[in-house]
């Protein structure tokens, strides 16, 4: 009986993996409805532009180079070398990690140059729409630790590489995520 | 792959039906806890979502009975209103605030927490397994979270009816400067921080039952069950969880700009306000975004409403016109136009905002396209039922008021889709009657149909039919007595969002009227409190349901035990060999789709 439905789901994509793809959509909604509303304020009379400060193009490095090893993290996975699975996971969650650090300096940046939530502008945009981002992100690296934590346990052996692709579609999306939000600033300031 | 290599590790099985023979060995010992609360198995969830859905569709409700009163009777006072309301109708008499207060928590209640946490996410939760053939839920756990999100949201929403400046009262809608400076009113102070957290909650809740029941009909369906073989139901809630996946993340990104201008002192909303005769420093906000980030959901919500009803009505009326549905492809290729439409036409509730008239055309002309799937999907059911031969059990009464009043409804949505008319006609009582019979009533008339209809696998047993009629009809003629009269209110020019008419001697004319409508409001009220009583009743006293299959339907859900446990079969997943629909077919009153086609039959 098991058999039977494994060869009619087998083409089907794997619940999880389909349910992240939706998600993703969900959230690609949420930043289309901020940027959206971005385009919608700049046309107002008393718009206020901002330099973004070069930090952002130091994250945009670290999130790009993380976005390199999850994938090698999951070819580690799947030729079952567990020393360099963890070791690039551990770098990924690490890049990860920088990121954030690094959006929190832009912001501070931003902050000490004067852009701040009184009139209307561009900046609060970006501190929001930027802010938001970096949740997202944060919100990975807590499930590359889970992971992590996972990969060390030595209760149970796992080869299902389910969780792991999970995790870097999931990346890979807040990366490029992340290119089009900087695009869009770039482009729009 | 494998699934020994998953062994241990339910969350990454392959195949759900691994999954599932795995959680049938561990979940024999169920405990009070694990079955009634906490609990993972859809069915119960479905019944936690529809019983608190009905707790709020009577607050929601009571709330109308008391502003109507104040409508009806606006130089009368009710001493009783003070021992309920407090200083909120001090010497009988709703006060301002709280009247505003009553009709906001009305509309957010009933929009939100009953047609859509409570519709949806009983029927998605309870049809979407039992129909498609499946054990569960993609994921029952996030299934279970949805459900808990929805209940903190809940009680979150309910504790700002008491604290000391009132519930919100800005409108359902939430528009700034209302929403977003706690000096504007009082129920924009706490009432609003309550109001804001609990819809992020109800939007989180949103979001994850709507993935589910996505993945769960893409994924999940039986063998067999191609998407051209599944109930129209199952192609309703899906549509209707597109909807909520795609357009609730915006209203989200619309309140977290809110919380922002109430908290942090940003302008995206606020521009050139004054209090008193003090300027604030909010400067180059803009209100009319926070309208379109608004409507972007808020049009797809009204469809995320009616869709779900869509579906039951459509099921429902075949099974008991004894015919199959009438244009199943048009049905679902109409429901995808809708679902399409749905994010283009959200500017027709903005027409008086100062926008651009040839903008406004554009979204004219999307809003009344809208008219053609929705003219279609009217003509199906009509032909459906076109010498069926019809059991007009309650489920079907109801079915057929649904298509009475989505036509009335639909109706009037054609004049305030001209943007030439709106400007007359909006924020009069013409869009309250447009709305209210069209999606507030017509929803809950979908509900009603499915619950009539499900009751019995449900709860193993039936409701009362006497009761059931009696709310049948006096429902669906006082809803027409209530909302029909507005229409002509409306044409005169009543404006909505007023507490007292009575110093407007040109709405005199309607005072006999408006004492008429609030009447028949209590009556209505009184006799849905006569549901809920069938209801409770007929849960532990009800006539039991002896066989699987009462209503002689084709669909899955009756090839389950008469009291299915989790899991839902007991054996394996029965396989599906035609659509849904065979019903007076060869001679038979209906085949079910487990039944294989016979070879000198047409297959489906
Ligand atoms: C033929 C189809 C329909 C058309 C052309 C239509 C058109 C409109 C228009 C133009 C308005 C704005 C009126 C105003 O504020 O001045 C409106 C309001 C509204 N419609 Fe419809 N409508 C249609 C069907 C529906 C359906 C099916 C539903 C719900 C199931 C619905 C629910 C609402 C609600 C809730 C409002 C008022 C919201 C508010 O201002 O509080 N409409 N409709
Ligand atoms: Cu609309």
């Amino acid at each position: 009986m098991i058999s039977a439905t494994v060869s009619t789901q087998r083409k089907k994509i794997h619940p999880h993996k389909f349910t992240l793809w939706v998600g993703l959509g969900s959230i690609v909604m949420m930043f289309a409805g901020l940027t959206s509303a971005y385009i919608v304020k700049e046309s107002q009379p008393e718009w206020t532009s901002v330099e973004l400060p070069k930090v952002f193009y130091y994250s945009t490095a670290a999130i790009i180079a993380s976005s390199i090893t999850i994938q090698m993290a999951l070819k580690a996975f799947k030729e079952r070398s567990m020393m360099n699975y963890r070791r690039f996971i551990t770098l990924t969650a690490l890049l990860g990690t920088v990121f954030i650090i690094l959006q929190l300096i832009g912001f501070s940046r931003m902050w000490g140059d004067g852009v701040d939530f009184k009139g209307s502008g561009a900046g609060q945009f970006l501190y929001i729409i930027f802010g938001l981002h970096v949740l997202h992100v944060l919100g990975g690296v807590v499930a590359l630790l889970v992971i992590f934590f996972k990969a060390f346990s030595k209760r149970v052996r796992n080869y299902n590489p389910v969780t792991i692709e999970l995790a870097s579609t999931y990346w890979h999306f807040v990366d490029l995520l992340w290119i089009y939000l900087l695009v869009f600033f770039i482009w729009t300031l | 792959m494998s699934n020994e290599a998953t062994h241990g590790h339910p969350e990454v099985v392959t195949t759900h039906e691994a999954h599932h023979d795995e959680h049938h060995v561990h979940h024999h010992k169920e405990t009070f806890i694990t079955k009634y609360v906490f609990s993972q198995d859809h069915k119960m969830i479905a019944r936690q979502f529809l019983i608190t859905g009905m707790a709020w569709a009577i607050i929601g409700g009571l709330m109308s009975v008391l502003f109507r009163l104040q409508l009806g009777y606006p130089d009368q006072s009710f001493p009783f209103l003070e021992d309920i309301l407090g200083r909120w109708a001090k010497d009988g008499k709703i006060t301002a605030e709280s009247y505003y207060a009553l009709v906001t928590m009305h509309g957010t209640v009933l929009v939100f927490f009953v047609l859509t946490g409570g519709l949806s996410g009983t029927f998605a939760n309870f049809l979407i397994p039992l129909q498609i053939g499946a054990r569960d839920m993609a994921s029952p756990f996030l299934n279970m979270l949805s459900y808990w999100f929805f209940f903190i949201a809940s009680v979150i929403m309910f504790s700002s009816l008491f604290v000391q400046t009132g519930p919100f009262s800005g409108g359902w809608t939430a528009y700034p400067p209302l929403s977003a400076l706690g000096e504007a009113s009082p129920g924009s102070k706490v009432g609003m921080d309550l109001w804001i957290t609990s819809m992020a909650l109800f939007v989180v809740s949103s979001l994850l039952g709507g993935l589910n029941y996505i993945a769960t009909i893409l994924n999940m369906r039986t063998k067999g069950m191609s998407m051209t073989r599944m109930p129209l139901t199952i192609w309703a809630l899906f549509f209707t969880a597109v909807l909520g996946v795609l357009s609730f993340p915006v209203l989200l990104s619309g309140f977290i700009l809110l919380l922002f201008d109430r908290h942090a002192g940003t302008s995206f909303y606020l521009d050139s306000i004054y209090i008193g005769s003090a300027a604030l420093p909010n400067e180059g906000g803009s209100a009319i975004l926070y309208q379109h980030l608004f409507w972007f959901l808020g049009h797809p919500e009204v469809y995320i409403i009616i869709l779900p009803a869509m579906g039951i009505v459509s099921e429902v009326m075949s099974v008991n016109a004894r015919k199959p549905i009438f244009g199943y492809m048009a049905m679902v290729g109409s429901l995808f136009a809708i679902a399409i439409l749905a994010f283009l036409v959200w500017a027709h509730h903005m027409f008086v905002t100062g926008m651009n008239p040839f903008l406004g055309s554009v979204f004219v002309l999307l809003t009344l396209l809208i008219a053609i799937p929705s003219a279609i999907k009217v003509f199906n059911w009509l032909t459906t039922i076109w010498r069926g031969n019809i059991r007009f059990t309650p489920g079907m009464m109801f079915s057929l008021g649904f298509v009475s009043l989505f036509i009335s409804g639909g109706l009037t949505g054609i004049f305030l889709g001209n943007s030439a008319l709106d400007i007359a006609l909006h924020d009069t009582y013409f869009v309250i009657a447009h709305f209210h019979i069209v999606m507030g009533v017509a929803g809950f008339f979908g509900m009603f149909a499915g619950i009539y209809h499900w009751f019995p696998k449900m709860f193993g047993r039936f409701l009362n039919n006497t009761m059931a009629y009696i709310h049948f009809w006096v429902t669906l003629i006082g809803s027409y007595l209530i909302f029909w009269p507005m229409h002509y209110e409306g044409l005169a020019g009543m404006p909505r969002r007023y507490l007292d008419y009575t110093n407007w001697l040109s709405f005199n004319q309607f005072d006999g009227l408006n004492k008429f409508i609030s009447t028949v409001a209590m009556v209505v009220f009184a006799v849905q409190l006569m549901f809920i009583f069938n209801f409770f009743y007929s849960i532990f006293k009800g006539r039991r349901v002896t066989v699987k299959n009462p209503w002689g339907s084709s669909t899955l859900e009756w090839t389950t035990p008469i009291v299915a446990g989790h899991g839902n079969w007991p054996g394996e997943i029965p396989e599906v060999h035609r659509w849904a629909y065979d019903y007076s077919k060869d001679g038979r009153e209906y085949i079910s789709q487990t039944e294989p086609v016979t070879p000198d039959e047409k297959p489906h």
